[in-house]
């Protein structure tokens, strides 16, 4: 399989000089009407705008334009070494922290570049959460991991923090396991209760966004469920956006899927679309487990 | 893209069940075009003995249809399959229900070919049936081929005959009526030719839903229940895209 057979690059160059809202999806696909529409008629939170990304002197991401539909989920797939999660971390500026990191390109959250010099970083995180691999609760009670957040923010009024824990905490589905244990120190709770402990610890700052990073890879499968489940109450709430290597699990949660290779986003389409017709032959090959 | 590779997966057993289901949906439509051409001779040769051998044999297209669902099922369960590959189980689920039919079809006319062979019905009642009888074999044989090949282009021509099929189902009917009014005595026999003709008219339907099929199975476009305009521009439009991929 040529990679720099130039075609999706062509394409995508083509569909960014348009600049049309639809961009980062192949127009030369219009018969895909369908695909289109989907993306058109949703409301956009976050804009990805030919977006290079390079470690140093290796380039890590190609030219990404995508429209990231608010109140649904994206999904990201793609082999190890792809640039998923490196595009994952570029939305709440966590590649900021990676020595030799540039960024080139725009993002934009609700219509602002999330870039710009003036832009307070922690007051993007806040707004725009993120969920690691590994559970990482702090090595304190379950009531003060989720009571954190507020508590830099200031907010010592202990009504106000017991709502907001238990809001926090029903909201990740934990309430009913953690309400007799808040005093309970998070470490001793399972996998699967951390990792929600800690998406509790994530919404309870009202953020707009969540970035999940293989939020259930460390998880057995019932834990698992219930991570995806949680997944589509929470984006009744919030734009998701989860990076995945488990390609069925991206077909149950996700609204929206790209697939991403070798840096470049090679498809993206709602989710039906990309399982069961996909456009490009890249696409067919990984989530079909063929020879690329 | 136009041809899918069902070889190629980095499980080699994926490709073993695949290519093990694939052949097995073609090996039921060797069945099922053998038992058809068989009714068909036994119709045209009053040879109620090879009658017989259609009706008996009917067991063994139902026998596959099973063992094939039950392979599907064993794919979707422990393969979850994506893509093509899901779109192919989806295909030889419904295309062996309607290979079933079709040995189904093919019984029934063993059947009355029976009856006239014993009533020894007049000949010249059958010159029409003969022909759509076929028609609608040369249908089924490039509907299996079309699917065998993956090949969209030989999926509409099938789709296109089948108005011929129809066509030629409704003049047997008028052809037959006139025979039923000349001859009031030679009802029961016409009844008979009539089921038959009824019967081939259905094969030729449903070898048009295995075109269907197909072309569900290159495209991803589902034809069904559209005007033939629609389907052969969906076998084509679709085309474009994926030789675009090449």
């Amino acid at each position: 399989m040529s990679v720099e057979s130039g075609l999706i690059s062509e394409q995508q160059q083509t569909t960014m000089k348009e600049k049309t809202l639809t961009h980062g999806i192949n127009l030369a696909e219009i018969d895909r009407a369908d695909t289109i529409t989907a993306l058109r008629d949703v409301e956009k939170a976050i804009h990805v705008e030919d977006l290079d990304l390079y470690y140093g002197e290796a380039q890590a991401l190609h030219g990404i334009s995508m429209p990231i539909a608010r109140n649904h989920v994206t999904a990201y797939i793609g082999p190890s070494g792809c640039g998923k999660s490196t595009l994952l971390r570029c939305l709440n500026r966590m590649n900021d922290l990676v020595d030799g990191c540039r960024v080139e390109g725009r993002i934009t959250l609700d219509g602002n570049d999330i870039y710009d010099k003036k832009v307070n970083v922690a007051e993007l995180r806040r707004r725009v959460g993120m969920v690691f691999q590994k559970p990482n609760p702090f090595p304190k009670s379950v009531y003060e991991n989720v009571a954190y957040g507020l508590r830099i923010q200031g907010i010592k009024d202990k009504r106000k923090l017991d709502d907001a824990v238990e809001a926090a905490l029903k909201g990740a589905a934990l309430w009913d396991e953690m309400k007799d244990r808040l005093n309970d120190n998070a470490l001793g709770l399972s996998g699967g209760q951390q990792q929600r402990l800690v998406i509790a610890r994530a919404i309870a700052i009202e953020p707009e966004v969540l970035l999940l990073d293989e939020p259930a890879s460390a998880l057995d499968p019932i834990s698992t469920l219930k991570i995806e489940e949680l997944i589509y109450e929470l984006k009744k709430d919030y734009t998701i956006v989860i990076v995945t290597h488990n390609m069925q699990q991206a077909a149950r949660v996700s609204d929206y899927t790209a697939f991403m290779y070798l840096g470049k986003l090679v498809e993206y389409s709602d989710t039906n679309t990309l399982f069961t017709n996909p456009a490009q032959k890249q696409t067919e090959d990984y989530i079909t487990g063929r020879y690329g | 893209m136009d041809k899918i590779e069902i070889g190629q997966h980095i499980s080699r057993q994926f490709n073993e069940e695949l290519e093990d289901i694939r052949n097995r949906v073609l090996e039921m439509g060797g069945i099922v075009e053998q038992q058809l051409s068989d009714a068909l001779q036994a119709l045209a040769d009053s040879d109620s003995a090879l009658a017989e051998v259609v009706i008996t044999n009917d067991y063994k297209v139902n026998a596959l249809e099973v063992a094939i669902d039950e392979e599907c099922t064993h794919v979707l369960a422990r393969r979850q399959p994506a893509a093509s590959d899901l779109r192919l189980v989806v295909a030889v689920i419904k295309t062996i229900t309607d290979l079933e039919r079709i040995g189904d079809e093919a019984e029934r006319i063993g059947r009355m070919a029976m009856h006239f062979a014993d009533a020894k019905g007049d000949r010249k009642l059958l010159m029409g049936i003969l022909h759509l009888g076929e028609l609608v074999s040369k249908m089924l044989h490039d509907a299996l081929d079309a699917f065998a090949r993956m090949d969209t282009e030989a999926a509409v021509c099938v789709a296109r005959e089948d108005l011929k099929a129809d066509q030629s189902y409704e003049s047997i009917l008028r052809e037959l009526i006139t025979y039923m009014m000349e001859d009031p005595r030679s009802i029961p026999r016409v009844v008979d030719v009539m089921w038959s003709a009824r019967a081939l008219e259905r094969i030729g339907d449903r070898a048009r839903n295995i075109c269907e099929y197909v072309i569900y199975l290159v495209n991803g476009r589902d034809v069904r229940h559209t005007s033939l305009e629609q389907v052969e521009k969906q076998a084509r439009a679709a085309n474009r895209i994926k030789h675009k991929d090449e």
